[in-house]
Parts: C-alpha cells; sequence; structure tokens
C-alpha cells in the first residue's frame, strides 16, 4: 500500500474518472443480476399463472433497463481507461523528466536493458492496474454480494447446498495461482536464455562461419529451444491439472442445485422459475472467483512495478545549480584544477589523485596513458558530469559549481570516441545543442568539420535521415558530424575523447585536419594514444593510475627517460625503420 | 508564426521510421503452408486433441437441453422424483466426462501448439546459419532476433488454441443452430435475426477497433524508440544540454500516445454495451414470442429456458471467432515474414559431387577473378594472383579498394562471378564447405567473445582441445598472465560485449582461439580500434607467433605488420596496382611509396 501512497501524485490528481468510473460500476453490477429475475418473473409470474398480458411490458422494460445498462458499461469502462492513461500519461512526463537529469554516475551502473522494461513493462502493468484491475476487485465483492444477496431471498437452505462447494473452488483458484506463477517466470527466463543465445550466434555469425562452426550452434540452439518448449509444456501441465478441476467443481455446484433445487420445485417449496434464476445467477459467481487469484496476482504484480518505478523517481539527482548561479553567455575558457580527488563510488579505489594544473585561455592540453587512467574522467570534471570527492576545478578563475549547468555546458563541446547520432536528419543532429540555429551556421560547422563535402553528396543532403544509431555513415563519416555538432555550439572550451582512433588512418588524416582548424581560439583538451595527435600540445599530461606521473611539453618528455619517452620509441621505431628504406 | 516555427523544430527533432498499416488480401497459399508444419502430428496429437474437442462441446452442447427440456419439462413440471434423480446422475456423470476430455484437450493441444512452435523455429535457425555474409550484412541483428523470437512466437496462440478452437466453434454454432432448430423453428427463426447483427458486430466493429489499436501500438512504439535511445544517448544529450529540449519532444509523442489511446478506447468501450444491447433484443424476442408460444402450447416452458440458455453461449463462440480472424491475421503476417527468410537461399552453395578438401599446404591462386556484390558495381576486377604457402601476404589500399572481397573469396563466403580461386591447385567451386573453412580461420577486426568460460571461447574452433592445448595457444600469444590474473582463470564466465576483457585482451584470447584451431590459412583484419601502446606491443608480439608456418593474409592498416609482410599487394578499385615487398615497392617510388609518405606526412600535420 506504501508504494500505491507513493504513487498517488501519478493517478490522484484523475481521481474524477476513477469515481465515475466506480460509480457506473456499482449500477452496471446491479443491472446483471437484474437478468435471472426477469428469468424468473417469466416463468413464475407469467406463464406459469398464465398472465401473459405482463409480457409487452416485460420485453420493453427489460430492454430499457439494459440499455441503461450498456452506456453504464461504456461510461464505466471508458472513464476507468482515463483514469489509467492520464496517470500513465503524467507518470511517463515526469520519468522521461528525471531520467533526463540523473547524473552519469546512475548511468554507469545501469542497463538500458532494464531502464526499457521498467519504463515499458512496468508503466503498463501500473495503467493495467488503474484501468481494469482496481475495478476488477470492487466488481468481484459486488457481485458476490449481491448475487448472495439475492440467492438467499429466494432460498436460504438451497444456497447453501448450491454454494457448499465453492470453497474448494477458491481453494483450487489459489492452489493454481501459486504454482502458474513460478511456471510463468520459468517461461520469460527460458524465453530470455534463449533470445540470448540467438542474438549471441547472430552477432558473432562471422566467427561462427569462419570457423565452421554452424552444426555445433545448431545443437547449442536445440538445446535451449528444447527447453522453452519443455518449460511451457510444465506450465500447460498445472493449467491441464488445474483448469479442468475448476471447472469440475464449478458444475458441481450446478449438479446440487439441480438435484436439492428439484427436489424443493417437486415439493412445492421453490418455484421453478426461481430454480432457474438461480441457475443463471450461479453462473455469475463461478467466473469472478475462478478470476480472483489472477486479480490478486495483478495486484502484486502492479505493486511489484510500482516499487521499481519509484526506484526510477526516487534515484538521486545530485548534481543541480545551486541557488542563483553564475549566468554567462561566454566563457573565456581558463581552466584551473586543484589538487582534485575523484571516487566514483564509496568501495571504489580513487579513479584520479591529487590532480593540478591550469590551462590559459586558447591552450591546447594533451592527455596520454594506458586505457582506464583516468584521462576521460579528468575531461568530465570540467561539465560537472561527475564532482570531485575533494579538490576544486575552476573555469575562468570561477568554481564549476558556481556556474549553473547551462552556461557550462553550452561553453563546452565534447568529441567522444563512438559517436552517437541521433535518429533524424543530419541538420537535427548537427543543430542538436542549438535546435534554433540557422542553416548558415549549420552548414559553417559542417564545413569546419570537413563533412560538408559528403553530407552534398548524400542523395538528400542535409536532410539525409540517420537511421537508429546513424547507421548507413562511415565511422570516419559518423565523426565528422560529431565534430561538426561540438562546432555548432560554438564553445569556449573543446574536448576531444579519443575522436580518431576507431578509424583508418586515410580517414583520421581528414579528421586531424578538420580538429586543426576547430581547434583555434579554444582551449582544447584532446585524449590520444597517438603521440602524433598531441605532440604540439602546450602541455601533455601522462595519466597513470589516476595520477599525473609526467607532464610537460613533447620536447621536454621526449628526453625525460619516463613513460612518455618509451611510448615515443615505440611508436617512432616504425616510422625511423621505414624512413631509413626510403631516404636510403 | 515563430512559435510555430519552433514547435516544428521540436517535433522533427528525431524522426523514427513507423510501419505503415497495410491490410493485405488473405494468403491462402501461405495459410496452407504454414499449417502444413502440422502435417508430422496428424496421426496422433492432431487427431487426438481434436476428439477431445469434440467430446468437449457435445457435452456442452447437450447439458442445456437435458436441464431445460428434460429436467425442467418432464422431472419438475410432471413432478418425477426418479427421472430427475437419474437426470441429475447422467448430467454429474457428463461433467466427469468432460472433466477428463478437458484434461487431456488442454494437455494434447498445447503439446501440438508447442511442437510446432518448436518445429518452426528450429527450422529457421538452421536455415538461418547457412545464409551467406550478405544475408547479414544488409541487416541488422536486432531485425533477424526479432523474426526468429517474436514473429514465431505470435503464432503460439494460433496453433496451440486458435485453429482448434475455431473448430470448436463452429461445430458449437452448427451444434447450437441445430438443436433450437429442433426444439422450435419458429422461435429460432425469430431469434435468428439477431445474427447478421453479432456477425457485423465481430466483423466491421471490430475491425475499426483493431485498427484504432493498431494506431496505438504505433505511437507507443514510437515512444519506445525515443526512450530507448534517449537512454543511450543520455550522456549526449547531457553533454549539449538538451534536457528540457528532449522533454519538449517527449512530450508532444506522449501526447500522441495518450490521445491515440483515448479514441481506441472510446471506440473499444462502445464494444460490450452494443454485444449486449444484441443479446437484449434477442431476449426480449425470447421473452415476448416465447412466452406467445408457450401461451398457444407451441412450445414447453423447458424448451423456453434452453432457449434462453443457449442465447446465452450463442454470443462466445461468435466473439471467439472474431478473435481466432485476428490471431490469424497476425500470425499471417508474422509467418510472411518468417518465409521470407525461409525462401532465402544460401548464396554459395556446395555441388552435389563437392569432395572434402584433404589437408592443404596453403597455396593460393586467384585466375581472373572478377567479383560484384550487387551486380552492378564490379568489386574485383580481373585480379590475378598467387600466395605461396607459408608467406605472409599483406593487402593494402583505400577503403572499398577490395581488400576485404579477397579475404571473402579465399574462405569462400562468396563465390567470384568470373574466373577461379584454388587452393593447392583445386578450384574451391568444387570442395565442401566444411572441409575448406576448417583449414582456415579469420580473425576479425570487431572481436567477437561469446558468453561462457574464457577456455570455451579459445575452444571454439576446436571443441576437442584438452586444457593443456588450451593453455599453450594462450601462452604462446601472451595471453595467459592476465587469464591467470582473472578471478577464476580460464573458467572465468565472459559476456558477450562484457567489460571484463579490455578491447587488446580480446584481441589476444581471438588469437588464442585462431591458433588453437590451427589452421593452414590465416585471414585477418586489422583492428583499428583504441588500445594504448604498450598494449598494441603485446599484439605485435603474438601475431609474430600467430603468423608462423602458415599462409597468412593480412588485411592491414599498421605500418609495421605491412613492412615484415613476405608479399604486398596494392589494391586500387578492385585491381591489383602494384606488387612485391616492401623495399621493393619503396624503391619503385609508386603508388605504394605515396601511400606510406602520405601517412607520415599526416602524422605530421598535427
Amino acid at each position: 500500500m506504501d508504494t500505491f501512497k507513493k504513487l498517488k501524485e501519478y493517478y490522484w490528481p484523475y481521481k474524477s474518472y476513477f469515481l465515475w468510473s466506480i460509480g457506473f460500476l456499482i449500477i452496471v453490477t446491479a443491472i446483471t443480476v437484474v437478468y435471472p429475475i426477469f428469468l424468473q418473473i417469466t416463468i413464475d409470474e407469467v406463464v406459469l399463472k398464465s398472465q401473459y398480458n405482463w409480457i409487452p411490458y416485460l420485453s420493453l422494460g427489460f430492454i430499457g433497463i439494459m440499455l441503461i445498462k450498456g452506456l453504464a458499461t461504456y461510461v464505466h469502462q471508458y472513464t476507468g481507461d482515463l483514469f489509467g492513461i492520464s496517470s500513465v500519461y503524467k507518470l511517463r512526463n515526469t520519468l522521461y523528466e528525471k531520467l533526463q537529469f540523473l547524473p552519469f554516475r546512475y548511468y554507469d551502473n545501469a542497463k538500458t536493458g532494464d531502464l526499457m522494461s521498467r519504463l515499458t513493462a512496468d508503466v503498463e502493468g501500473f495503467r493495467f492496474f488503474l484501468s481494469f484491475g482496481f475495478s476488477e476487485l470492487i466488481r468481484f465483492f459486488l457481485l458476490i454480494i449481491i448475487s448472495f444477496t439475492v440467492m438467499m431471498y429466494y432460498s436460504i437452505p438451497l444456497t447453501i447446498v448450491t454454494l457448499i462447494s465453492l470453497p474448494f473452488l477458491a481453494v483450487a483458484t489459489f492452489k493454481f495461482d501459486k504454482a502458474v506463477h513460478p511456471a510463468f517466470r520459468n517461461i520469460r527466463k527460458s524465453f530470455g536464455k534463449l533470445n540470448t543465445k540467438v542474438q549471441e550466434n547472430i552477432s558473432g555469425i562471422h566467427t561462427v562461419k569462419s570457423l565452421s562452426r554452424e552444426e555445433f550452434e545448431v545443437n547449442k540452439f536445440n538445446d535451449s529451444n528444447g527447453d522453452y518448449k519443455n518449460k511451457y509444456l510444465f506450465t500447460s501441465k498445472i493449467w491441464a491439472k488445474y483448469f479442468p478441476l475448476m471447472e469440475f467443481i464449478g458444475n458441481l455446484s450446478i449438479v446440487f442445485l439441480l438435484a436439492y433445487g428439484g427436489y424443493l420445485v417437486i415439493n412445492d417449496q421453490l418455484k421453478l422459475g426461481e430454480l432457474v434464476a438461480f441457475y443463471s445467477l450461479l453462473g455469475y459467481i463461478m467466473w469472478p472467483i475462478m478470476n480472483l487469484g489472477f486479480t490478486i496476482n495483478l495486484f502484486s504484480q502492479s505493486k511489484a512495478s510500482g516499487e521499481r518505478l519509484l526506484e526510477i523517481l526516487e534515484a538521486d539527482n545530485e548534481i543541480m545549480d545551486k541557488d542563483k548561479p553564475i549566468e554567462a553567455s561566454r566563457l573565456q575558457g581558463k581552466v584551473s584544477f586543484r589538487q582534485v580527488d575523484l571516487k566514483y563510488s564509496k568501495d571504489d579505489q580513487d579513479a584520479l589523485y591529487n590532480i593540478s594544473f591550469e590551462a590559459k585561455k586558447g591552450n591546447v592540453i594533451g592527455l596520454i596513458g594506458p586505457t582506464g587512467a583516468g584521462k576521460t574522467s579528468l575531461t568530465q570534471l570540467l561539465s560537472r558530469f561527475y564532482e570531485p570527492t575533494s579538490g576544486e576545478v575552476f573555469i575562468d578563475d570561477q568554481n564549476v559549481r558556481d556556474y549553473s549547468l547551462k552556461t557550462l555546458r553550452s561553453n563546452i563541446g565534447f568529441v567522444l570516441q563512438e559517436s552517437f547520432l541521433f535518429s533524424s536528419s543530419i541538420k537535427a543532429n548537427i543543430s542538436f545543442g542549438r535546435p534554433n540555429a540557422e542553416m548558415d551556421d549549420i552548414i559553417d560547422a559542417a564545413k569546419r568539420a570537413q563533412a560538408h563535402e559528403f553530407i552534398m553528396e548524400l542523395p538528400e543532403g542535409y536532410d539525409t535521415m540517420l537511421g537508429e544509431r546513424g547507421m548507413g555513415l562511415s565511422g570516419g563519416q559518423k565523426q565528422r558530424i560529431a565534430i561538426a555538432r561540438a562546432i555548432c555550439i560554438n564553445p569556449s572550451i573543446l574536448i576531444l575523447d579519443d575522436a580518431t582512433s576507431a578509424v583508418d588512418m586515410e580517414t583520421e588524416f581528414q579528421i586531424q585536419r578538420a580538429l586543426k582548424e576547430v581547434m583555434k581560439g579554444r582551449t582544447t583538451f584532446i585524449i590520444a594514444h597517438r603521440i602524433s595527435s598531441l605532440k604540439y600540445a602546450d602541455e601533455i599530461l601522462v595519466i597513470e593510475n589516476g595520477y599525473i606521473a609526467e607532464r610537460g611539453s613533447h620536447e621536454q618528455l621526449v628526453q625525460n627517460n619516463g613513460p612518455y619517452q618509451r611510448i615515443y620509441e615505440i611508436q617512432f621505431q616504425d616510422r625511423d625503420k621505414v624512413l631509413e628504406t626510403y631516404t636510403g | 508564426m515563430a512559435k510555430k516555427v519552433k514547435q516544428q523544430i521540436v517535433n522533427n527533432r528525431f524522426q523514427y521510421s513507423t510501419d505503415e498499416i497495410i491490410e493485405k488480401p488473405f494468403n491462402w497459399k501461405q495459410m496452407l503452408r504454414l499449417f502444413s508444419y502440422m502435417k508430422p502430428y496428424g496421426k496422433d496429437l492432431l487427431p487426438l486433441s481434436i476428439i477431445m474437442v469434440l467430446i468437449n462441446t457435445g457435452i456442452r452442447l447437450i447439458i442445456p437441453m437435458l436441464i431445460g427440456v428434460y429436467t425442467l419439462d418432464k422431472a419438475l413440471v410432471d413432478k418425477d422424483g426418479n427421472l430427475l434423480a437419474l437426470l441429475v446422475g447422467v448430467i454429474a456423470a457428463l461433467y466427469v466426462c468432460s472433466y477428463i476430455a478437458n484434461y487431456f484437450r488442454i494437455k494434447w493441444m498445447n503439446t501440438l501448439g508447442q511442437s510446432v512452435i518448436y518445429d518452426i523455429r528450429k527450422h529457421l535457425f538452421t536455415h538461418v546459419q547457412t545464409l551467406s555474409h550478405k544475408f547479414f550484412d544488409q541487416r541488422s541483428a536486432g531485425s533477424i532476433l526479432v523474426r526468429i523470437m517474436n514473429d514465431i512466437n505470435s503464432l503460439q496462440e494460433l496453433f496451440t488454441n486458435g485453429v482448434i478452437n475455431l473448430l470448436m466453434d463452429i461445430i458449437l454454432l452448427i451444434g447450437i443452430f441445430v438443436i433450437l432448430f429442433i426444439m422450435s423453428p419458429e422461435l429460432t427463426l425469430a431469434i435468428m435475426i439477431l445474427l447478421p447483427i453479432m456477425f457485423f458486430i465481430s466483423t466491421s466493429l471490430r475491425r475499426n477497433i483493431r485498427r484504432s489499436w493498431q494506431t496505438v501500438r504505433l505511437k507507443q512504439s514510437k515512444l519506445n524508440s525515443h526512450l530507448n535511445e534517449s537512454i543511450q544517448g543520455i550522456r549526449i544529450t547531457q553533454s549539449f544540454h538538451q534536457e528540457k529540449e528532449n522533454m519538449q519532444y517527449f512530450d508532444g509523442v506522449n501526447t500522441e500516445t495518450f490521445e491515440s489511446w483515448r479514441v481506441a478506447s472510446q471506440k473499444n468501450a462502445m464494444f460490450r454495451p452494443i454485444v449486449e444491447m444484441t443479446n437484449a433484443v434477442g431476449t426480449a424476442v425470447l421473452i415476448w414470442y416465447g412466452a406467445h408460444l408457450i401461451q398457444t402450447d407451441t412450445i414447453s416452458i423447458g424448451v423456453f429456458v434452453s432457449f434462453a440458455f443457449y442465447l446465452g453461449m450463442f454470443w462466445e463462440p461468435i466473439s471467439r471467432l472474431g478473435m481466432v480472424y485476428n490471431q490469424l491475421l497476425i500470425g499471417m503476417a508474422s509467418s510472411e515474414r518468417i518465409f521470407e527468410y525461409l525462401d532465402e537461399k544460401p548464396i554459395v552453395s556446395e555441388r552435389k559431387q563437392a569432395i572434402a578438401l584433404e589437408d592443404i599446404q596453403g597455396h593460393i591462386e586467384f585466375e581472373d577473378v572478377q567479383f560484384s556484390y550487387n551486380g552492378k558495381r564490379t568489386a574485383l576486377n580481373g585480379i590475378n594472383l598467387a600466395m605461396k604457402a607459408g608467406e605472409t601476404i599483406a593487402l593494402v589500399g583505400h577503403t572499398g579498394s577490395g581488400k576485404t572481397t579477397i579475404a571473402n573469396l579465399i574462405s569462400r563466403f562468396y563465390d567470384p562471378t568470373g574466373g577461379s580461386v584454388k587452393i593447392d591447385g583445386q578450384d574451391l567451386k568444387n570442395v565442401t564447405l566444411a572441409s575448406l573453412r576448417k583449414q582456415i580461420s579469420i580473425v576479425l577486426q570487431d572481436t567477437f567473445i561469446f558468453s561462457g568460460t574464457i577456455s570455451d571461447n579459445i575452444r571454439f574452433g576446436n571443441p576437442a582441445a584438452t586444457m593443456e592445448e588450451v593453455k599453450a595457444s594462450a601462452k604462446a600469444v601472451g595471453a595467459h598472465a592476465f587469464i591467470e590474473n582473472l578471478p577464476n582463470g580460464y573458467d572465468t564466465e565472459v559476456e558477450e560485449r562484457g567489460n571484463i576483457l579490455s578491447v587488446g585482451e580480446r584481441q589476444l584470447v581471438s588469437f588464442a582461439r585462431a591458433l588453437l584451431a590451427n589452421p593452414k590459412i590465416l585471414i585477418l583484419d586489422e583492428a583499428t580500434a583504441s588500445i594504448d601502446t604498450e598494449t598494441e606491443m603485446k599484439i605485435q608480439t603474438a601475431l609474430k607467433t600467430l603468423l608462423k608456418g602458415r599462409t597468412s593474409i593480412i588485411i592491414a592498416h599498421r605500418l609495421s605488420t605491412i613492412r615484415d609482410a613476405d608479399h604486398i599487394f596494392v589494391l586500387d578499385h578492385g585491381q591489383i596496382k602494384e606488387q612485391g615487398n616492401h623495399d621493393e615497392l619503396m624503391n619503385n617510388k609508386g603508388e605504394y611509396y605515396h601511400l606510406v609518405k602520405a601517412q607520415f606526412n599526416m602524422l605530421d600535420v598535427v
């Protein structure tokens, strides 16, 4: 219940829909029970007493009442749906907003698949309960109470005899639900495994084929496929065991009804029509009871869904603007780090230790070092994607915390190793950071990123659609669009995080040319493995295990007998050997 | 005006491909093909299930009559206690029969359905394994996955319940009609005026509702696409401070979804009331005309009551027929996609008289080879080359010059359009694929690690290898040290894209894998991924071990590899421009010389 209380702000604003829905549900349920009564009156009062003049009133009255029921059903269902979808609309917007602002730290540990399943399946589970489950519970009690009352009114002993098997039905239902849910979970698990198996096979198909391992893969697949089938059949065995039993118990009630009711009719203790009405009413009770397990399960599932949604909604935003932050349209780009330490989480080792350096406006800072040394983390502190555990980061002599995030991030341009492009036109992708950019600005950015030419060669130029994850473009082309996107916001600080490593040499050449032009007048951080990419930096920081292991200009570092010199020698021995050949 | 433009920009921020709603004419041939998967069960499960369904349906048809005509009319009205006892006994017995029949019906129908689904999935998967690279290159892994998993699953309901329910419902409808007609033709005809209305509801109204739900699904899939993308691209969004703009876009999509849902649910909410109204009219007719018939002694009370019961039973099968029709439509759409894959022919197929290739030396020859991927653009044009057994060959050239194509032809992922590819003098078209590929290993740029243990991964190409052999090959490529340092050593579980291994380590594992497979020919697509210098050194050393004693074809990016090659082919637009070793080519001052020089110039640019 606590879960639903916490989620109240999403559904309670729409409470009027809910109340209307429930109000009309009461009318619907009440009228449902009218049908058997009509049948009873027709038989007992009209036919058996030959009062045939009642007939037209009875028939028309029946249609009239059903008309009311129809309208009530409509209103009940529609407002019930509205209650659910309105709440989900609000919930979704809030979830989305939350996701937009959650910090990098949150996403470091989150899996897209898991988040997606919360945003789809759990939201749907929540909606289904609001639209359907809630009122189904209420309908259950209403139907039982009203039917029971009418039956008791007709004959108390017959009611008892007829309903004697109901407790058994309830027990069977609960046992069934208990057995069937773990079984369903197993089906889902097995399906998940099969899914993973197939996905892996297809993603690795080139490897499979080149090692001629198709048969092996087919056998592995057959195991998983067979397991899925078996899990499914196990579940259907539970169905086969309980479902006919439940139906049989229900049918037993009919047998009891006929036997005892018939006996009562023969002895004139019950009217024939009443017996028929009983028979009809029995049908109304039976179905909701068999369904009760389902409804209750719906309740517990939607509660679990609600909890998973709350986990997102209650996650800590951590990084926010402080009160009255500095709003500046343009930063100069002077950067300084003072004794910065960074830990990703409490139990982790420090990702950065005691980092201090200064970069003047327009300087180029090179960062080199092994994978995982902390180069990327360092640059992400500038935009406040993470906050230092201790120490301070300054831009233009002002702590980054004092700026609004908007000021900060619209002045820092990122180009990452794997360029993520959105499903949209090239134009929209380039202007992503400045949606109102003029076409001229977009073209200008593309030209500077050496992307204009190839964009113009595409069939629809700047309006070319990029598919999900920008398929259809080569790695180098995507990277140049990502660079254009960064330039389009005209940042005063530019961060190139391993921007050219995952492309081939000729593309790298083109990108490097583009970058040289772009870096002019901006403070630039270059993260790279190749010395050639950063040898002209004003200062090079060699990062190892979170420390600055060495610093200085290229000329200083090559003679420093440190890691930089070693990397230099490895990379340039190649070159010297080749040079020997062709000059000699 | 400006506001409008701004709104438009927001709406066009992201665009997702959505499927159009197309309703195609019903394809009977395709349906027969689909149902032919039930054939293997035509002698046991299928007829058995049908018999159970018949028993069940029969009992359901008889009981209302027993209660109405016999129990009410004969036993109760005539006050015959013995007959009542007998009838109650019979009804109880019938219920027991129905209990048993139901048990087997559910069991057998599910077994049948699941077996068919199992078979179709197996057939599709096995078939997909035989398809060529081209097939996989043209499609994303996700779209293939959806067909094997989801499309087949959407047939599940059709095969477990749909087909047999169809039968049951038709029998039920006809049965009710016949019984009613026998009991009272006049009353039956009077009530039958409802039939057309009911059919109208279950077809036309249903179609209308179904289309509305399709719209909802389309809107939702757009919403989900965006959610997925926004999560994956969240770092970009935050880098560019576009959270608010994204929210505006999302609100638009969310509103669209809400609105489509509202419309659908408005239509949907009409369904039940209309159905019930129709039933009410039927009941009114029954009461009015039925009472009149009782008055004129044409029918008995029992018949009247039975009519009331049967009338209540009428809607269920009609409604279910509508549902089965829906399932059938979904099934047809899915099976169309499934059959599209099944009809895809492997590009490279074995000849009937293909021979197994014996242990080869590794001498490769291309004789005037022509090749085109799509029949329009030539990828290779008149290639003649010879690669001597045991040599290391480097293929050099710009993107699209034909390097990868040459590698693909050697392992026969494609057949040349003209000319021939020979290994040890044997034309590849005449050999079996398995015997050829067993002797060739390919190490791809994008190293694929299967989920499982490290040793499983190394053993992938040679499952019979012992642990000692696995370790020996890991040692040979210098992977042993880091594997031993993992929490469970060689038994450490790795995942497909898991980050237990770094890019460089994965590369080394794939080297060990290739070494253990011990191929005569090795094809290597050199990686350009981001690897730090220390790791790169290790890979270079490992490579030397790997290349020893085999014909190695390297699609080369690194200068050091190229320089050490025995023979270099420089490709341009599908032709060999130059060949020779490094020194010869440098002295030629041709294409190769310029390529190397360009690379050095580039390094000096920045």
